[in-house]
């Protein structure tokens, strides 16, 4: 009796695991044609790219400190993504408070990490004319001083216009953080070696947003391509804005846009 | 301390997030002023073996060993400097063409070569004698040194004094791209508007000279005291008269492009004038240009358009180099540093202290420069600097 009693338990025991891996399955033929495991391309066209290097693509960022409203969400978002140490940022947001007199106050504490929660305690509140905030990140120079001035060619554009560090090569001179004209650069105290934004080059590489671009609530920050005539970025900057680039008098030829910005803003 | 680079204490106005830190501190402080040195010392050998001012003879030698016992710790702040010095060859094995940095590398051991030759040449014939007047170690280092020729005909010896004048005039352009190119590194900054100047690499170079003359004064009287020997006082009035001279230039320069900044006063003056004014204001204007520029220039001018007695000299020659010496290092700081301490945002300033235990502080600061005069004093073993400790002192067409 015992024994028949075995022998069912093992003939159920085999029939749910044959069950239970028939529909694991079945599950996955079907699902896996269907796209799941693709990741949903962000910037169009970018899965059609193959071979070492982006082509056929130009890319642009875009500030729109009309929109911004100072939540630290992208500064958050990029520690995330990058690890960013503690003291050192790879992107910030600056807070501007312009007076009735038209006195000028800027600041940035914790690279505003922690948003803009408390006005200026400085500043009289009732005086105060106008205020925006100001995202910054890597400009990634079509004429990159960082590039020109690294002594082994650890910092290089990629045919595709991006600015990235090799880590395994930077000496860690500092040279490039004194010749960026905008400070986006600092020495990593973990890896010893020269760090900065890199515009999420490893996401935009499978079609998905700068980790920044993607957590903004409010759009502040967009990212595209200028040679797709559909894309937003491409709009925004043949559309009557006003659009400049920081410190132009350099020669850097920025790609990071800013829409709205205010010659307060240096 | 954040990792490499060191923290500023105390921010006034906005500085970008990332500008307070000070990546370039002491050690690069230290690498233009050592280099310079170098340059100097060399000039002042030049000025004897090419130019043939006499009266500096008994200096001309010493100052090539000098020059070579601190151009062997002239990268010392840079290795202590990288965050991945055991990468620091990639320089010269893969450099970048387009960066002034990568030509260091070359420019200096092509120079290190031309010192160490024309030390070689100057003092082949007083190695040929100490070689066979020594044993043991010290006799196959000498042999090592002549490269094993014994040969000290007057044929020879003319050949080596036109091989040594040839060194001599080549290494007088090297001396002033090195340093002209150190300033260079500074210059060619764009970003930042306290270095982006032509002027840096020429102000850079009579700094250097500068620096080297008043090097070669303190230490050689100095040396000269301890042994008990008498100095000689027209070699010292002679580098006296030069360090008038190139400090006249230097610091007219210096000023004048100060002077130019605040005349044309672009937007970058504004930066500038908040940074003399305030954070660079003590070690700017009160320190080096005012007590250790304007003080030793009138003492210069003092000392040159009048005959000062024997005593005088004794005491001033030292005292005005000493105070040379620290202008360049004051002016080495105030470039490096003082072109730091304004952020990029051009709204605000750092201030800046340095530790003394920091891995750059001021303890390894002044190890890096003890260093040089303790291989000064190793060399002194194998060179003879002065003529009376010299074996063919006389004899020697290279003096």
């Amino acid at each position: 009796m015992k024994d028949i009693q075995a022998e069912i338990s093992k003939d159920r025991r085999a029939f749910i695991k044959k069950v239970l891996g028939g529909t694991i399955a079945g599950s996955l033929f079907l699902v896996i044609p269907a796209g799941a495991m693709d990741i949903p391309e962000q910037i169009a066209g970018m899965l059609e790219e193959d071979g070492p290097f982006i082509t056929k693509k130009k890319f642009a960022f875009i500030v729109d400190i009309t929109r911004c409203i100072g939540c630290g969400s992208c500064c958050v978002a990029d520690k995330n993504e990058y690890n960013v140490p503690d003291g050192n940022y790879r992107t910030w947001v600056e807070r501007y408070v312009i007076d009735v007199d038209d006195n000028v106050y800027v600041d940035s504490p914790n690279g505003g990490l922690d948003g803009y929660q408390v006005p200026r305690e400085d500043v009289v509140q009732d005086t105060i004319r106008d205020t925006f905030f100001v995202p910054k990140l890597c400009n990634m120079c079509e004429k990159p001083s960082c590039v020109q001035v690294c002594p082994v060619g650890a910092t290089y554009q990629t045919d595709d216009g991006f600015v990235l560090i090799d880590e395994k090569r930077c000496v860690a001179c500092s040279y490039c953080v004194q010749a960026c004209p905008y400070s986006v650069r600092f020495i990593n105290p973990v890896t010893k070696t020269a760090d900065k934004c890199t515009w999420c080059y490893h996401r935009v590489r499978k079609g998905l947003l700068p980790a920044c671009v993607e957590v903004c609530p409010v759009k502040a920050r967009l990212f595209g391509d200028l040679n797709d005539r559909e894309s937003e970025v491409y709009k925004i900057l043949h559309q009557p804005h006003v659009i400049s680039v920081l410190k132009p008098g350099m020669g850097n030829k920025p790609s990071l846009h800013y829409v709205g910005l205010r010659r307060e803003v240096v | 301390m954040h990792g490499l680079a060191e923290t500023a204490s105390t921010a006034a106005g906005y500085a970008f997030p990332n500008d307070l830190h000070i990546h370039w501190s002491l050690m690069i402080v230290l690498y233009p002023y050592i280099t310079g040195i170098v340059a100097g010392a060399f000039i002042v050998s030049s000025l004897y073996h090419v130019f043939h001012i006499k009266a500096l003879k008994p200096i001309a030698r010493f100052s090539l060993v000098f020059a070579l016992a601190f151009l062997a710790c002239a990268t010392l702040p840079l290795l202590n400097h990288l965050g991945h010095p055991e990468r620091a060859l990639s320089m010269m094995i893969t450099p970048n063409p387009t960066s002034a940095m990568a030509g260091f590398g070359f420019i200096y051991s092509a120079y290190a070569i031309v010192l160490i030759m024309e030390i070689l040449f100057i003092y082949r014939p007083t190695m040929v004698a100490l070689k066979d007047m020594s044993t043991g170690f010290m006799q196959k280092l000498y042999n090592i040194l002549t490269i094993g020729s014994d040969n000290v005909s007057s044929r020879a010896l003319a050949l080596d004094h036109k091989i040594i004048s040839f060194l001599a005039g080549i290494g007088i352009p090297m001396a002033c791209i090195l340093h002209g190119y150190v300033g260079f590194i500074f210059g060619g900054v764009k970003a930042n508007p306290l270095w982006a100047s032509p002027l840096m690499p020429v102000i850079f170079l009579l700094s250097a000279c500068v620096s080297g003359i008043a090097g070669i004064i303190v230490t050689y009287m100095i040396i000269m005291k301890a042994k008990g020997r008498e100095v000689d006082l027209e070699c010292i009035r002679t580098c006296i008269k030069y360090l008038w001279g190139f400090f006249i230039l230097d610091f007219v320069l210096e000023m004048l492009e100060i002077f130019a900044h605040a005349y044309t006063a672009t937007h970058h003056w504004h930066t500038l004038h908040a940074l003399y004014s305030g954070p660079l204001y003590v070690s700017y204007v009160v320190l080096q240009v005012i007590i250790f520029s304007v003080i030793p220039f009138l003492l210069l001018t003092w000392m040159n358009l009048f005959r000062l007695g024997d005593t005088l000299v004794r005491l001033f020659a030292p005292l005005v180099s000493l105070m040379i010496l620290f202008q360049v290092l004051l002016m080495r700081w105030n470039v490096v540093i003082g072109g730091q301490l304004m952020s990029k945002s051009e709204k605000g300033a750092v201030y800046f202290h340095p530790e003394w235990l920091e891995k750059e502080g001021i303890i390894p600061a002044i190890i890096i420069m003890v260093l040089p005069l303790v291989i000064l004093f190793v060399l002194s073993k194998i060179f003879p600097f002065w003529q009376e400790d010299d074996p063919v002192a006389g004899k020697s067409t290279a003096g």
